[in-house]
């Protein structure tokens, strides 16, 4: 198993400037975003277009975080945990940012009007508890959150990030139903959908197996 | 200014402070005629309308030249879209349904030969090449404001002619009371008629009274020119008091019924598209407010939303259609 190019990556995940080449590429959509502002590159309706990709981004950004655990345990590289964390945080930033477009750009930051529009449409209801969630989940992603709180109970509370995904399809699929075009719903559901199911899948693997010694790092 | 104290008791104004009444009366004169020279240049900006309305052609396509309009309400002073957003930003469902979809699709469609088949209840039923058709009447300019049930909305110079001009032609039967636009569905030519999203061809229809309001336009151009594809070439209707997608594109038949028509978004869902769709910020779609709306390319990314008017502003032409009906049930 433990072939050179094993130890190849490894190193490279390991190496002190691998965080911040992370950081960098995750920040990429969003130089692009606002370049793409700054010239006028957004065509004939930019709000609209600066809401849709931010809410593109936010997808994108979660199932690369889901994604991180079963690309772990499959090809058997514990280095990529160490990104967890931080894909998790941008999957925070980018939904405040689409949340924040919306209120600025399709709101007019008028909290009454926005009140009236959590109430006539349930998709901008999901998406923002989606996001009230993720809320919780940022603010106790802190290493002393997690010593404060008890790994356990930390593990439990950081789960939600599953019925997150949920909401966030039911989300998209809601957007789109008036136009009936679930094309892109259905891509985003299928991968979300294998992300949350090799975890049960692997769940049930593992308890087949007799009891294993306990696990360096937990949490799916 | 002296502070007034007790001590002071009444005050009376210095008489040096009077403005004397000539000067006074001389002011008021002055007003009146400010307000008459505001009054005349108002006037000559209306009277002007008709050098107003000649929109500068964007030069892509055949030129499609309308005389500035004469019926009521149909040349908008508003400032236009424009033409680069008129064309990009499109809902054409067989093209894709992205509104980026139809500009970069549409170009397959082929719109000649091209022929409109008028059918059903009227005594003089006939096929209309597009050639005839352009020919029929007289091509006059209008610029409307376009209203999208999505909440977006545009100012556009369509080119085209009264409708009633070919239903009074076509005579229609007593017992005629709607009319059907059957739109092209060709599977060669447009790329997502294999998806369910409708069911092909978009069909959509007005009642016959609609159909004959002088507002009611069949059009076959903008911006000086022949309709480019994605905008419904090379005859579309345009219903400017109704969301835009009661305005069938690309159409191949007009059919005069007694019936109701099941109309492409009506059977897509009944719940929450009605057959009048006329534009009305009171009536909310059951998923989102229709009180306002982004009009496209006013001011970029920090506009604020305005406020939709009833019938699209158009209510003093169309609003007698509707006297009487519950416009909450017959949304």
């Amino acid at each position: 198993m433990r072939t050179p190019s094993y130890f190849f990556v490894n190193k490279l995940l390991m190496h002190p400037a691998a965080k911040p080449v992370v950081f960098g590429l995750a920040l990429l959509p969003l130089c692009w975003l606002v370049g793409a502002v700054a010239t006028d590159a957004l065509g004939a309706n930019p709000a609209e277009a600066l809401i849709r990709s931010l809410g593109d981004w936010t997808l994108r950004m979660l199932c690369l975080v889901l994604a991180v655990t079963p690309a772990r345990v499959m090809t058997g590289t514990p280095a990529l945990a160490r990104f967890r964390r931080m894909l998790g945080l941008f999957v925070f930033f980018y939904a405040m940012l689409h949340l924040l477009a919306y209120a600025w750009f399709d709101m007019g930051f008028d909290g009454a009007e926005i009140a009236r529009d959590v109430a006539k449409r349930p998709f901008i209801l999901v998406g923002m508890l989606a996001g009230l969630w993720l809320l919780v989940l940022a603010a106790t992603s802190f290493n002393r959150a997690i010593r404060w709180m008890g790994a356990p109970r930390w593990r439990m509370l950081h789960r939600a990030v599953y019925a997150i995904a949920v909401l966030a399809i039911l989300h998209f699929y809601w957007m789109r139903a008036g136009k009936n075009d679930f094309a892109e719903v259905a891509v985003y559901a299928v991968l979300l959908a294998a992300l949350l199911g090799w975890r049960v899948w692997h769940r049930l693997q593992q308890r087949r197996k007799p009891p294993a010694p306990a696990r360096a790092s937990g949490g799916y | 200014m002296p502070i007034p104290s007790r001590r002071s008791g009444f005050l009376h104004p210095v008489a040096s402070e009077i403005t004397p009444r000539a000067v006074y009366e001389e002011r008021r004169q002055l007003l009146r005629l400010w307000a008459a020279g505001a009054a005349g240049a108002t006037l000559a900006a209306w009277a002007g309308r008709d050098a107003l309305a000649q929109v500068p052609r964007p030069g892509k396509l055949t030129a499609l030249p309308g005389a500035p309009s004469a019926v009521a309400g149909a040349l908008s002073l508003e400032k236009l879209t424009s033409y680069q957003d008129a064309s990009t930003y499109n809902n054409f469902y067989e093209f894709g349904t992205d509104k980026a979809d139809p500009a970069r699709n549409a170009h397959t469609l082929r719109t000649h030969p091209w022929t409109v088949e008028v059918e059903g209840l009227v005594k003089k039923p006939g096929k209309y090449g597009i050639e005839d058709l352009l020919k029929l009447s007289a091509q006059e300019e209008r610029i409307y404001r376009l209203r999208c049930v999505e909440g977006w909305s545009m100012v556009i110079p369509w080119v085209g002619y009264s409708l009633s001009e070919l239903i009074r032609r076509v005579e229609p039967l007593g017992s005629a009371k709607y009319v059907e636009f059957v739109t092209l569905a060709d599977r060669a030519r447009m790329p997502n008629l294999g998806s369910r999203v409708l069911d092909w061809p978009y069909v959509e229809g007005l009642r016959l009274d609609e159909a004959l309001h002088p507002l009611t336009l069949l059009t076959f151009g903008m911006y000086g020119e022949v309709l480019p594809h994605q905008n419904g070439a090379p005859v579309r209707l345009v219903v400017p008091w109704k969301y835009g997608f009661k305005s069938a594109k690309s159409i191949v038949k007009i059919r005069f019924t007694e019936q109701q028509p099941a109309t492409a978004w009506v059977k897509a869902a009944q719940q929450e598209y009605g057959f009048y769709s006329n534009v009305n910020p009171q009536v909310d779609h059951p998923r989102w407010s229709q009180a306002t709306e982004r009009r496209i390319g006013e001011d970029g990314l920090f506009a604020k939303k305005r406020k939709t008017l009833m019938f699209n502003g158009y209510e003093a032409q169309v609003g007698q259609l509707y006297a009487g009906m519950d416009l909450k049930t017959f949304y």
